[in-house]
């Protein structure tokens, strides 16, 4: 007889990233209020050290502690990818409920708006941003071009569940019982909607933070803030790579892909678990 | 041609066995049409797969014995065998009727590739066109017209999807066919040519037809003897008409009981006996 | 005609989009706070070169008119529309003058599309062939593993993995090489061969997060079909695992896939723009990057148009082909 049963995998994943995803938060909210000193600044400490007790990653070329100088970055990066996913959410989900409850002309001006941003590529128009903005994008423009063009994968689902769900039996009753059409969307579909909208969020967070890196990559976001992308840039261009300084650049790239598999964990997760809430 | 001694098969791991089949004994002769009835949880599917030798999804066959006493298709010589060794008759020896529901097809291949696909390698004998034209024959044999090759599942009609999962399983000259819930789903009228089918089928090849419905009207129809399954026991077996006119055990009286019309003569029983007893 | 009717509702979207997509592009430039013309005539003078007013003025207008600048919005806006989509003339570059911006882009654009076709071809049948074994026998410990590779991989974003393959493979041990260099006569040997080592590090960083993607989404696909009846079906007729696998699940299983397919081109694009710049490879991402850089206006809007109207053309075949594909869709 066993004694424990092997934890479902859906509930493995998501248990999996959840701890992961608390070590990021714990990295990138609580430690940068403990920075001894602000690590944008340069020649604080001296340049280029390895990695040591006073510097646990080292030093940058221009004299910046890289550990704390990560705290930053993850913390800059955290709250756009939070930001984004929130406010995309929020406007997704109520677009979708009116498209899919609507119908008519609105469903169909919604949709196509929706379906035109899907096949629009984003990176194109905010690179087209960044260089009208004189070469550099601050963090909360692009946080609102995310915005733009990400409303529309919580939108979608949100509408193709409105309208099923239109069709169920347990909203007609509900309907016929005399309840308000507000309190069905509250008490009855979103209860239903919940679970997707989790998944569909921590996906859109991890989407905010990959394009915004991206665009710091190649240096074209916010030079003043660190994010992860921007410690990468700086990394690059002074040559950290040349100078075999692998610190330097390894560990803001080994950060962002595991919290980037965090967040992937989290958000199958919770689609997973929500499929199977649906079915069961 | 197919022997059940002392049968005892279920799921689970041998500490904790749930037995579906518990000891039943049954002989399935030649050339005869048995009907195995009863309710849903009777044990009845287990039994059926425990013949076809289907042991996937946790089946287990824990005691007793399923014999099979079979002539090699192409010598005619005795071929007796266990039924955990069934899997390689299958689609030559024994085939298979499913319930014609909207996804036991292949829902992205054309009719005609789903016949040939399992025929064994001496149906396949001869040219395309050869075999093409075989097949045409033989469904237009049970009104079947022959665009029904180049259709798709989807383009049938149940009763049509039916009747060719039915001429699938009856082209490959089957000494034994299984069939599993053939008829449920249908219209009446739909149901009524199936059974003639299926009965249509027996006669001529003279082999041996294994129908497992819930429906006693459908065992009524067509069956010689049957079987009355019940908590994964056998309760009763005999001629369909003996077990009709005078039930022996307490469920199979309730069943019959359940019957509407009974008492009326055969014939007309049979086109009113289309309860469904679940 | 159910078809055509789709087909024409499809036809009629993709220019809707396309419209949509150019008509934003049009106006952002023009809600900016920084003047492309002002701009490059800074960049003018800042290069030393002295100008008296008259010359600047000179320069002024004619760098209005090289971007399309002059007249009414109006006219601007349709001026813009008659250049991307009927002759495809974006003037010069500015940054290579007089060399025009089409040229360039034309250029370019075999370099991208080679690299994006490549690399999803290969994944995807890698991935299919991982996918489907993993799914057909979910429990066993390598489909287990594959699986945790692929969830591993697939939230990585290209240009992460490029960066980790360049600094293992051209900085740590330099097999590869950092920038893309071609030499040999054009499509000689030579050629094809430093084109083809050229894009390895580049493909190998697409190839690797795509692979990721059709594992987990095959697999799924696998499972779910294992379980349904005209399998068992299959199964009961006696067929080879291997004759289901191939005959019945993968069938079933690439058709949604072509869907999917349709949604990950934008960011597959995304994706392959950051690349090309890491790697310094001459695709349409990099000449987007030079435009940036070197504040070439003209050839920023071209760039950038184009990559709106390809991918919206791409996800449209794909669309259009999908129910040539399926005969539910098909024979309605």
């Amino acid at each position: 007889m066993r004694k424990f049963k092997i934890p479902e995998i859906g509930s493995f994943r998501l248990g999996l990233g959840l701890v992961l995803l608390f070590i990021f938060v714990v990295l990138g909210v609580i430690l940068p209020w403990f920075a001894p000193t602000n690590p944008l600044t340069w020649y604080k400490s001296p340049r280029n050290q390895g990695a040591s007790l006073h510097h646990l990653l080292g030093t940058t070329n221009l004299g910046q502690d890289i550990f704390w100088l990560l705290t930053w970055a993850l913390q800059n990066s955290l709250v756009l990818g939070l930001s984004v996913a929130f406010f995309s959410t929020l406007i997704g989900v109520f677009a979708g409920l009116a498209a899919g409850y609507a119908g008519g002309w609105v469903d169909r001006v919604l949709s196509f708006l929706m379906d035109a941003l899907l096949c629009i590529p984003s990176l194109p128009i905010l690179i087209l941003l960044a260089a009208l903005f004189g070469g550099q994008l601050s963090l909360p423009v692009v946080g609102m071009a995310l915005v733009l063009f990400n409303w529309p994968y919580p939108g979608r689902q949100v509408r193709a569940v409105a309208l099923t769900m239109r069709e169920r039996e347990f909203v007609n009753v509900a309907w016929f019982s005399g309840e308000s059409s507000l309190r069905i969307l509250g008490r009855h579909v979103f209860p239903y909607i919940a679970g997707w909208s989790a998944a569909n969020f921590i996906n859109t967070v991890l989407v905010g933070i990959a394009t915004e890196t991206s665009l710091a990559v190649i240096g074209l976001s916010s030079a003043q803030q660190a994010t992860i992308g921007t410690m990468i840039y700086w990394a690059l261009k002074y040559q950290a790579l040349l100078s075999q300084r692998y610190l330097w650049v390894g560990a803001p790239v080994l950060s962002i892909v595991l919290m980037f598999i965090a967040l992937f964990l989290v958000s199958s997760g919770l689609a997973i678990r929500s499929a199977a809430r649906r079915i069961g | 041609m197919i022997e059940i001694k002392n049968l005892r098969a279920g799921y689970g791991r041998p500490d904790a066995f749930i037995p579906a089949v518990d000891d039943i004994s049954l002989t399935i002769g030649d050339n005869e049409i048995i009907g195995i009835a009863g309710e849903s949880g009777s044990g009845k599917s287990t039994l059926l797969r425990t013949i076809y030798g289907d042991f996937t999804g946790g089946l287990k066959l824990r005691d007793g014995s399923v014999t099979g006493h079979f002539k090699d298709p192409e010598t005619g010589r005795p071929l007796v065998c266990e039924s955990s060794t069934f899997q390689k008759l299958w689609w030559d020896v024994i085939s298979y009727v499913p319930q014609g529901s909207m996804s036991v097809l292949n829902p992205i291949m054309k009719i005609e590739k789903q016949v040939t696909d399992g025929l064994p390698a001496r149906e396949k004998r001869g040219s395309r066109q050869e075999l093409r034209s075989r097949l045409a024959s033989f469904l237009a044999g049970f009104g079947l017209p022959e665009t029904v090759l180049d259709s798709y599942p989807h383009q049938l009609s149940g009763g049509m999807r039916q009747r060719v999962l039915v001429a699938i399983a009856a082209f490959v000259n089957p000494q034994l066919i299984l069939a599993d819930e053939p008829t449920t789903a249908l219209d009446v009228v739909v149901q009524k040519r199936i059974l003639l089918m299926l009965v249509e089928i027996q006669r001529r090849l003279k082999n041996t037809l294994v129908l497992v419905s819930h429906d006693l009207g459908v065992h009524y129809q067509i069956t010689d003897r049957i079987a009355i399954a019940y908590k994964g026991k056998i309760v009763e077996v005999g001629p369909t008409d003996e077990v009709f006119s005078n039930p022996q055990h307490d469920y199979t009286k309730a069943l019959i009981a359940a019957l509407p019309r009974i008492g009326q003569p055969r014939q007309e029983t049979a086109r009113g006996a289309v309860g469904v007893i679940v | 005609m159910r078809l055509l009717s789709q087909i024409a509702t499809r036809l009629i979207s993709y220019f809707l989009v396309i419209a949509f997509g150019l008509t934003t592009i049009f106006f952002v430039p023009r809600f900016a706070p920084n003047d492309p013309v002002e701009a490059m005539l800074a960049k003018v003078s800042s290069t030393g070169s002295f100008m008296d007013a008259a010359q600047s003025d000179a320069l002024r207008a004619s760098l209005t008119d090289a971007f399309g600048l002059q007249g009414s919005l109006l006219e601007q806006y349709g001026r813009f529309v008659k250049r991307v989509l009927l002759t495809g003339d974006f003037g010069p570059s500015l940054a290579m003058y007089p060399t025009p911006v089409s040229e360039l882009i034309g250029r370019a654009l075999p370099w991208t599309f080679g690299l994006l076709l490549s690399s999803t071809l290969i994944a995807w049948v890698l991935g299919n062939f991982v996918g489907l074994l993993a799914g057909w026998r979910p429990n066993k410990a390598s489909s287990r593993i594959m699986e945790a590779v692929a969830i591993t991989i697939y939230p990585i974003p290209y240009y992460i993995l490029a960066l980790v393959l360049s600094i293992l493979f051209s900085y740590i041990w330099t097999v590869f090489p950092l920038t893309t260099s071609v030499h040999g006569a054009p499509w000689s040997w030579a050629f094809v061969k430093s084109v083809v080592w050229n894009s390895i590090l580049p493909a190998a960083s697409i190839v690797i997060v795509v692979f990721g993607w059709w594992v987990i989404s095959v697999k799924a696909q696998t499972t779910a079909l294992a379980e349904e009846e005209f399998i068992r079906y299959a199964r009961l007729k006696g067929l080879s695992d291997r004759r289901i696998i191939t005959r019945y699940i993968l069938p079933n299983a690439i058709l949604p896939q072509i869907t999917f397919l349709a949604l990950q081109i934008g960011l597959m694009f995304n994706g392959s723009i950051v690349t090309e710049i890491l790697f310094e490879y001459p695709g349409l991402g990099h000449l987007i990057y030079t435009a940036v850089i070197q504040g070439d206006y003209n050839l920023l809007m071209g760039t950038i148009s184009l990559s709106i109207v390809a991918v919206a053309t791409a996800t449209m075949i794909i669309d259009l082909i999908y129910p040539l594909l399926d005969p539910r869709i098909r024979a309605r």
